[in-house]
């Protein structure tokens, strides 16, 4: 139990390690997004599913879908 | 140069933050108020949901005053969106066989569970922003699967306005019954039946149509920008 989430947690770092170094920006989205989910699965593990769902729903779909969204009319690639 | 200096202030709040979050009692309780929601919330609410019970009955009020802040924004965004998109039509590639299949026998689906989760907002985890933000996300679906769709607007502003109608006239109806402003004067019912809870069904269904209809919306008008 302990070291799987510790595992989700690394896992979480690396996401948002990722996000910010990664030059193509859809990359960085999905790196985002998917530091919104292990969040949301420890939200679960914390005993909080209210929270869990929201977070999964809206910090997983729809701000990567946004996100995407903006990114196809600006630039894809940071200098 | 810079770099080093933003490394050691990096450290000193890293530092700082963990020293402090430190000296925290995790899994005590500091107030008692908690205990409060938590003994009692399904005796005076009888939302067996103690986060509902808190959300929409204790602090109705700040519910509501969330739900003008995503109103406010959705609308914003449509403004300033709307105001140099009109007549354009858009050349859109269709989506492959699969997605298309796969998105149109999906959405019905994801539109059910939605309801599901705010309609039992008050019995299970989640909720009318849970529910709102699911039924969305069905909506961005159909919008990647099914390109050349496009919501009704009138059809959704109108649900829109419904919703927060419902909010507030239910608040109202509270004053009027001799309390205060979104108040639970209808019968509380059993707990664990889906007919309980007062009003508290009814305003999660009102928060649950009026969230998925913004948050479709705000999809709809940032894709026909696009």
């Amino acid at each position: 139990m302990i070291f799987g989430i510790s595992l989700l947690v690394v896992l979480m770092l690396v996401g948002a390690i990722a996000a910010s170094i990664f030059r193509d920006l859809i990359s960085a989205v999905i790196a985002a997004a998917l530091v919104s989910l292990i969040a949301s699965i420890l939200f679960y593990f914390l005993q909080a599913p209210d929270v869990a769902m929201a977070e999964a729903a809206i910090g997983a779909a729809l701000t990567a879908a946004i996100f995407i969204i903006a990114i196809r009319r600006a630039k894809r690639y940071e200098e | 140069m810079r770099r080093t200096v933003a490394i050691l202030l990096l450290i000193i709040v890293a530092v700082g933050i963990s020293l402090s979050l430190a000296k925290i009692p995790f899994g005590t309780p500091k107030t008692k108020v908690g205990r409060h929601y938590i003994d009692e919330g399904i005796k005076e609410t009888g939302a067996v949901n103690i986060v509902t019970s808190v959300v929409v009955n204790y602090r109705g009020f700040d519910t509501l005053g969330e739900v003008t802040v995503l109103f406010i924004a959705a609308m914003g965004l449509g403004a300033v969106l709307r105001a140099h998109a009109e007549g354009e039509t858009r050349k859109t590639q269709p989506a492959s066989l699969v997605l298309y299949t796969g998105c149109r026998l999906l959405f019905p689906l994801i539109l059910v569970f939605g309801t599901y989760i705010f309609i039992h907002g008050h019995l299970t985890p989640g909720g009318g922003f849970q529910g709102g933000a699911i039924i969305a996300s069905g909506f961005l679906l159909i919008y990647l699967g099914c390109r050349e769709r496009r919501i009704n607007q009138a059809a959704s502003n109108l649900v829109e306005s419904l919703g927060g109608l419902v909010f507030v006239i239910i608040g109202l109806l509270g004053l009027v019954s001799g309390s205060y402003f979104l108040s639970n004067f209808l019968p509380k019912g059993t707990a664990n039946m889906l007919l309980s809870a007062g009003v508290i069904p009814i305003i999660y269904i009102a928060i649950g149509f009026k969230v998925g209809s913004e948050l479709a919306g705000i999809i709809d008008n940032l894709i026909e920008e696009s």
